[in-house]
């Protein structure tokens, strides 16, 4: 298994929640004071190179017009991360191509910073929050379309080397694509795709690419990966499926003590409980498709009423690890929490820290980052190298009872 | 009233029809043909009323190629050969008016007379201020409120509607989303177009009209040689929904006229 230091680089240096709307799109900059900032990044930038020098590998992210991540151009924050680092691998998860208008562009940043890197990169793609469309006045309807469209052009262009070729598609055109740079990693820098959805799952197995999903706890994420299996065995890639395409990005925190586990764990939990947006950003018609609204609103019924849906209701250290979306205690409770997981879901190869939040400060951060490095990790590399298979069931109904999920025996899918 | 399913330029369009006389193509708005307004039968009492679903509501096949009411337009222009309309009365309705528009400067000679019920689809205010509102950057009632008079008169309960009910209220609001979201409620072209539409025009709003505003119709109209500009008491956006019987003599006054 890898490990991947992650934060989302947020200024979390808000007002109060009643003075404001959203913490997202429409939050005034006037409260972004560029010397806080300028440091916060120096801190971050510091955060990952430390990450580095414990083996702990580096990933970063890409939102618009939030204080929750003020990595507006995620390709920049790399090429930094780049130059000031020399052996972890550099993730970004990811470029929103469905919201970039210039797929070639995004080629070329990726290439660069191949380069720059010496083939360290890990370029990943998403398909991006409801909250970005109207930064980036992309439209939300046909945004699946658009992601794969420009995502086969970009793995086009890396790995076309023989001059000019032209692309006429559905959404994007170019009639001399012949980019330099190109890539030092052959074929291609490892391509890794984030999605929730069991269509979207089945398609990147069917490309091989590496399939990630955040914070979607013990069912959305075994139910991501069966889709992603599917779609794998689908495509004639052969029965196993190598734990090192499957991702989980979770919020974890080691402490040397359970006490400090859950002080820093709830630190954490500021992503969830500081995302503050109203329901109009966070549900433009056509970006969760039709059957899926259709299924939201009698599912939700009146209950969906109000503006701010998932914000107020102050998520807790305990709900977030019952759920699987947090990780948090002394080294070997993270390690149980983290095979109980892994079991769970079938197998994944990929631990995609999100280990700094909010006012979860330089030191605390820094020992969370150390003591799952130094205790935990070592014993994940070992239990699940990159080559083992995954969707291999191994949950004991005991298990599964133990955690309160009804019958769950070996190979017996939960729903 | 009468519904079929009649297969234009390749694709599969929902296409209403009530009444008889002398053919009136009603395009309708972003909230899709609702053929139990009152406004309907009050229209298809002296008329031939013919309304389409456009590709993408109600159900209306929505081809992949399909991104604007640019294209609406030519399918629309398509249908009328199909049903053996040589010249009708156009009347749309706010993004149907757009689609109207975009008709009427293409095929001139098609229509005799041509209604807009506040429609969008041109941009003529200044480069930082939208000439529509944005519907998507505010809550969903304050977007009732441009909408309706009385938004209290016209909230839908969600949990009455049937399957095929949500799918279609779902299905409209994706399309108009598709259809507007960039340039924003406009095609730029439209506006350098519209001198070519030389038909009798009218264009109406509801006098609390908080989408399409007085200042922003005035301006429309001028693009258009023989247009002129008509008021209905009572009414925001959605007038033909809040004031059929106004609306529906207004229409037929200057049709018929």
């Amino acid at each position: 298994m890898q490990a991947w230091h992650f934060t989302e680089t947020a200024y979390p240096f808000l007002p109060p929640a009643d003075t404001y709307e959203s913490v997202r799109v429409n939050l005034p900059n006037r409260i972004y004071d560029p010397d806080k900032g300028a440091a916060l990044y120096d801190r971050y930038l510091r955060e990952w190179q430390i990450a580095e020098e414990e083996g702990v590998e580096i990933m970063m992210n890409e939102h618009h017009q939030t204080v929750t991540c003020v990595d507006p151009a995620a390709p920049l924050m790399m090429a930094a991360v780049a130059r000031v680092t020399s052996k972890a691998r550099i993730l970004i998860l990811g470029n929103p191509v469905a919201n970039r208008h210039q797929p070639v562009r995004v080629a070329e940043e990726m290439a660069m910073i191949d380069i720059l890197s010496h083939g360290r990169l890990e370029a990943g793609f998403v398909r991006g929050v409801p909250y970005e469309l109207l930064p980036a006045n992309s439209n939300p309807v046909r945004m699946n379309e658009r992601h794969w469209e420009a995502l086969d052009l970009i793995v086009k262009t890396w790995t076309h080397h023989d001059g000019p070729f032209s692309h006429e598609g559905r959404f994007f055109h170019y009639r001399a694509i012949n980019i330099w740079p190109r890539p030092m990693q052959q074929p291609h820098p490892p391509v890794w795709v984030s999605t929730t959805s069991a269509s979207g799952a089945q398609n990147v197995g069917a490309h091989g690419f590496v399939q990630a999903t955040f914070l979607t706890g013990y069912e959305g994420t075994r139910s991501v990966y069966e889709s992603y299996r599917r779609g794998w065995r689908a495509a004639g890639r052969g029965e196993n499926v190598p734990i090192d395409r499957l991702a989980y990005a979770a919020l974890v925190y080691v402490g040397e003590t359970e006490s400090r586990a859950y002080e820093g764990a709830d630190k954490l939990l500021w992503y969830l409980n500081a995302n503050k947006v109203p329901r109009h950003y966070a549900t433009p018609p056509g970006y969760a498709g039709t059957a899926a609204t259709v299924a939201a609103l009698k599912a939700a019924g009146a209950t969906t009423q109000g503006d701010h849906a998932n914000f107020g209701r102050n998520m807790k250290v305990e709900t977030a690890m019952e759920r699987g979306i947090l990780f948090c205690g002394t080294p070997g409770q993270v390690h149980q929490q983290i095979r109980k997981f892994y079991k769970h879901v079938g197998g994944f190869g990929h631990l995609l820290i999100m280990g700094q939040a909010g006012f979860l400060e330089h030191d605390d951060t820094v020992h969370g980052i150390r003591m799952f490095a130094r205790e935990v990790y070592p014993r994940l590399k070992e239990e699940y190298p990159g080559t083992r298979i995954s969707g291999e069931f191994e949950e004991t109904r005991a298990e599964a009872e133990a955690r309160g999920v009804a019958a769950a025996g070996r190979g017996t899918p939960l729903g | 009233m009468k519904k079929e399913t009649l297969k234009v330029a390749g694709l599969a369009l929902e296409v209403f029809e009530d009444g008889r006389g002398e053919p009136l193509l009603f395009v309708h708005s972003g909230g899709g043909f609702q053929p139990n307004e009152p406004y309907v039968a009050l229209l298809a009492k002296s008329r031939r009323l013919v309304a389409p679903s456009h590709p993408g509501f109600g159900h209306s096949e929505l081809p992949d190629w399909l991104d604007t009411p640019d294209d609406i337009a030519y399918i629309y222009l398509e249908l009328m050969d199909r049903l053996g309309l040589q010249k009708v009365d156009l009347v749309g309705s706010s993004l149907g008016g757009w689609i109207a528009a975009e008709m009427a400067s293409k095929a001139p000679e098609r229509f005799r007379k041509l209604v807009l019920v506040a429609p969008v689809g041109v941009k003529t205010g200044p480069v930082d201020k939208l000439d529509i509102p944005d519907i998507y950057a505010v809550p969903q009632e304050r977007v009732s409120q441009w909408l309706f008079r009385d938004p209290a008169k016209h909230t839908v309960d969600t949990a009455r509607l049937s399957d095929d009910e949500l799918t279609v209220m779902v299905r409209n609001r994706e399309t108009v989303a598709m259809l507007v979201w960039e340039p924003w409620m406009h095609n730029p072209k439209l506006k350098h177009r519209l001198h070519r539409a030389t038909m009798p025009t009218l264009f109406l709003r509801g006098e609390s009209d908080g989408l399409v505003s007085a200042d922003y119709l005035e301006r429309y109209a001028r693009l258009m040689p023989h247009a002129r500009i008509e008021t209905i008491a009572n009414a925001a956006h959605a007038v033909q929904v809040e004031q059929p019987e106004a609306f529906a003599a207004k229409v037929l006054g200057f049709l018929d006229g």
